[in-house]
């Protein structure tokens, strides 16, 4: 028992501060209808301002005031009044992009100011952390524990009290249930919502600079899985209840302690599933759990008032445009081919290939969010499935790579089709977070095992032969890479405009008005699931062919996250985007690579600030682009028209 | 021999914790017939709809339609079996056209639109479904707005689409949940003449919520009246119009005859 609680007690404090994020997540998810995926990186920002700050001699206090009281919620009035304000009215789905897009964006913006922010040992806070103040049985309790127990209770006991029995928390009970009614009574619900953000945004901070010390160095990959156990914790109290949220962020912490300690040391299970134990929860939490609430939406009576959200759709173009541009693009993409034949240097052959590469992965987000509306957050791991099934069969068993391909296609199937059949009855965040769960279960316990990704060292995938023709050369490779590119994006235009595309457009548009025609919705969406699956799979086959070794880390949940990001942000409605994004996706990294490290970040950073576009137009950059340009021409000819007009008018005068 | 009705509800009962929504609620629908389903706010109508299209689940009672029991058929496959139907507040799919409506709806129904033909380029509609799209939109008067995406119609123009998307599934039940709100009266018009020829042509059982009485009377041979959960009243629309017990229950009005009787 005493061996118990020697494990158990040290899970409370992680425990609290999961809480104190999983609580923030609440606040902004019921009172403004977004799940804050840039949680993680604002506790991020808070634990690195305040640990450097500490650096620099600020007495502790200063630091905390400067750190958490003002940047704290200073983040959250520029999140709600700058973005998140603007999504209020639409599905959660839609603020999930910028989300991920701070989250990419904001650790990227903190590499390049502070770079040696990650080399800090964390600062302590208010007690010394490693002095310990008393014992409980078997287990020192130090004044790291205390602070963060402490703190967690005390601000949960304040918010409970503050919902429960304050003017703001009675306000924000009935702009939750409907903003329209709440504002017909009088109330702004606006500044609720903003008022909302600032107090989930203190928590962020909090927690941030709370849970710093448990790690070595503040590595932003640290806070997104800190912000995966948030999620688990919030998912327990179903994204509604408070006490609940801090029984499961408690709970959370104390089986992880516990679990660590009973699993032996050393093996792959213990070291990876320590780590990935909240995405199992929070797998567990999502499946179990029958519909989770949505915020407004059916309940409200009012919402019909708030004008209908822009249709995702591209603008429709004239005639000459869709024919201008295919032109264009077209043309663009023979110069490309035809410079990669003659004269382009090895490395950008290299890159080039890579771009195509890239779009064969990203078409399956076309295929998935641009086709069912559907945001899936391990596109990335599916492409890992499938380059290591090629890898480890040609290592394993000879078999020939382009075979390989195919085989890690349909494996990417099967596995895509697994993840889907859990999910059928949640709705599109809770289905997001449960592929970001399975992602991370992938990184930390199956990836790393040497029949898979056989972890640091990583699975080799030879370069193919064809009927005698060999892909071994760079060159060579960049026509399969075309090819593959050409064959898949066919299938997915085809699929897009065919009977299954309408399916899918059906679905994204309405669940119920799909069901009521008979499209049996189940089924469409393991279909979906496993077609994206496969497409990613076969990509990553095909990227491990073009680097001939690759490790877990080229597929890592991050990736999947910047996938999406830059998908979503370049358009996920058309195949040509697809390409543009691998095409882009790839140059750009190979123009970061040739700054300095400090730099490398910047990749990043581009993509995640563009992803904060998406909020105003959710048809992507290019296809905004594209519309901008076709206005100003018609413009133009309205202008001369005009002019024209007038001319004959005052003619006649 | 008994003759079996198209779709036969018997005892139907719902609770939501201690709220009885639904108490025994037995409604039949004879094939071919319109029937108008009233009652005031809380009457327990749509939870009436939703336990007879499968979304959600009575605890007591069955539901049979066309001789098979629905206890545990899904929606989509309710859908298939000759349930077609139109929601109160629109569910459109936003983005796309009235005519993309309509054809996805029927190669759903004809189980045409195998993936395997899409990918190898045969996903086209055919010429006859494109025909029969064609006439479904004549046939609700939608036919100059076909190929706009529907997100810039009217409401009253949404309820058609909806109306064409359902019968593209060629139901044998037509089930419309409160088509006349929000619409004006020329729309309401339309929306009956509409329901006419639909009837005529199809020759489809309809069953409708609706709150506006003419629109009832306008479209429905028989009237079950809803109040608190209960049936009160079933029979042809013009005698229970007239019936004391529905003036008060529905229309709110004590008769002084019936009420001293």
């Amino acid at each position: 028992m005493s061996q118990f609680l020697g494990y158990a007690l040290p899970g409370v404090p992680y425990g609290c501060a999961y809480a104190l994020m999983a609580i923030g997540l609440v606040l902004t998810y019921r009172a403004a209808g977004v799940f804050n995926l840039a949680f993680g990186a604002q506790a991020y920002v808070s634990a690195v301002l305040y640990s450097t700050l500490s650096r620099r001699s600020w007495p502790p206090w200063a630091a905390f005031v400067v750190a958490v009281v003002l940047l704290g919620p200073a983040l959250g009035v520029v999140l709600d009044r700058l973005l998140f304000r603007y999504t209020r009215t639409r599905p959660p789905l839609v603020s999930l992009v910028p989300a991920l897009g701070l989250l990419i964006a904001v650790p990227s913006i903190v590499a390049i100011v502070f770079p040696h922010a990650a080399r800090h040992s964390p600062a302590p806070f208010v007690l010394d952390p490693n002095r310990v103040y008393f014992h409980a049985p078997g287990f020192a309790v130090s004044g790291e524990e205390i602070v963060t127990t402490v703190t967690a209770v005390v601000i949960v006991g304040a918010l409970a009290a503050l919902m429960r029995w304050s003017r703001f928390g009675l306000r924000m009970r009935a702009v939750v249930e409907s903003p329209r009614m709440a504002e017909l009574v009088g109330v702004r619900a606006d500044l609720v919502s903003t008022g909302a953000w600032v107090l989930s945004s203190l928590l962020a901070g909090v927690a941030g600079v709370l849970l710093a010390p448990i790690y070595q160095d503040l590595q932003p990959a640290n806070f997104s899985a800190l912000l995966v156990a948030a999620i688990a914790a919030a998912a327990v109290g179903g994204l509604v209840s408070l006490p609940w949220t801090l029984v499961g962020g408690v709970a959370l912490g104390v089986a992880q302690q516990v679990i660590g300690g009973y699993l032996p040391s050393g093996s792959i299970l213990s070291s990876g599933l320590r780590p990935a134990f909240p995405f199992v929860v929070l797998a567990v939490v999502l499946v179990a759990r029958r519909g989770l609430r949505q915020p407004g939406g059916g309940s409200d009576p009012l919402a019909a008032c708030d004008p209908p959200p822009p249709s995702f759709q591209p603008p429709v173009r004239p005639a000459a445009v869709t024919v201008g541009t295919r032109v264009v693009a077209g043309g663009a993409a023979a110069v490309l081919a035809a410079s990669v034949a003659s004269w382009l240097p090895g490395n950008w052959t290299f890159t080039v290939t890579q771009g195509a590469v890239f779009a064969v992965i990203f078409l399956s987000i076309t295929l998935l969010t641009g086709g069912a509306g559907q945001i899936s957050l391990c596109q990335a791991t599916f492409a890992g499935v499938g380059a290591f099934s090629a890898g480890q069969l040609a290592t394993h068993f000879g078999t020939p790579v382009l075979l390989g391909v195919v085989v890690g296609g349909l494996v990417g199937a099967a596995t895509g089709a697994l993840v889907a059949l859990p999910t059928l009855h949640l709705g599109g965040i809770a289905l997001a977070l449960l592929t970001l769960a399975f992602a991370l279960l992938a990184d930390n316990v199956v990836f790393p095992y040497s029949w898979a990704g056989n972890g640091a060292s990583g699975v080799s995938v030879p370069r193919p032969t064809l009927a005698g023709i060999s892909f071994a050369g760079d060159r060579s490779f960049f026509w399969l890479a075309v090819a593959v590119l050409v064959l898949v994006a066919g299938a997915v235009a085809l699929l897009r405009g065919g009977s299954f595309g309408q399916q899918l457009a059906a679905f994204r548009g309405s669940e119920r008005g799909a069901e009521a025609v008979g499209i049996d919705l189940r089924r469409l969406r393991i279909v979906a699931f496993a077609l994206a699956a496969a497409i990613a799979g076969v990509g990553g086959a095909l990227y491990g062919s073009l680097q001939q070794v690759v490790s877990p880390n080229d597929f890592n949940y991050q990736l999947s996250l910047v996938f999406v990001v830059v998908v979503a942000t370049v358009g996920v409605y058309s195949v040509g985007t697809a390409v543009e994004a691998g095409v882009a996706y790839a140059v750009l990294g190979q123009l970061v690579g040739t700054l300095p490290t400090r730099f490398t970040p910047l990749l990043a950073l581009v993509f995640g600030l563009a992803a904060l576009g998406y909020v105003r137009h959710p048809e992507g950059i290019l296809a905004f682009a594209q519309r901008w340009v076709v206005d100003r021409f018609e413009q133009l000819g309205y202008g001369a028209r005009h002019r024209r007009a007038r001319g004959a008018f005052e003619e006649q005068c | 021999m008994l003759t079996v009705a198209l779709l036969e509800a018997t005892g139907i009962t719902k609770r939501f914790g201690g709220i009885v929504a639904l108490s025994e609620v037995d409604v039949q629908v004879e094939e071919g017939e319109a029937l108008g389903i009233v009652g005031p706010n809380g009457a327990g109508k749509s939870t009436l709809f939703d336990c007879l299209l499968g979304s959600l689940r009575p605890d007591a009672g069955s539901v049979v339609f066309a001789g098979v029991r629905l206890d545990r058929v899904p929606a989509f496959r309710r859908a298939r079996m000759g349930i077609g139907r139109t929601f109160q507040r629109l569910e459109l799919f936003g983005g796309m056209t009235p005519r993309q409506h309509v054809l996805v709806a029927l190669r759903v129904h004809a189980g045409t639109g195998r993936l395997w033909r899409d990918v190898v380029g045969l996903g086209r509609p055919r010429r006859e479904e494109l025909d029969e799209a064609q006439r479904l939109l004549e046939l609700v008067g939608l036919a100059a707005v076909a190929d706009v995406p529907v997100d810039t119609l009217a409401l009253g123009q949404g309820r058609l689409v909806e109306l064409a998307r359902a019968l593209a599934g060629r139901p044998r039940l037509l089930v419309l949940d409160e088509p006349s709100s929000g619409l004006d009266l020329a729309e309401r018009e339309r929306l009956v003449a509409v329901l006419g020829a639909a009837r005529a042509g199809h020759g489809a059982a309809v069953m409708m919520v609706e709150h506006d009485l003419e629109m009832v009377a306008a479209v429905a041979e028989r009237l079950v009246v809803l109040d608190s959960g209960r049936v009160v009243a079933d029979g042809a629309t013009s005698e229970v119009l007239a019936s004391a017990g529905v003036r008060r229950a529905y229309l709110g009005i004590d008769d002084p005859v019936a009420g001293q009787s």
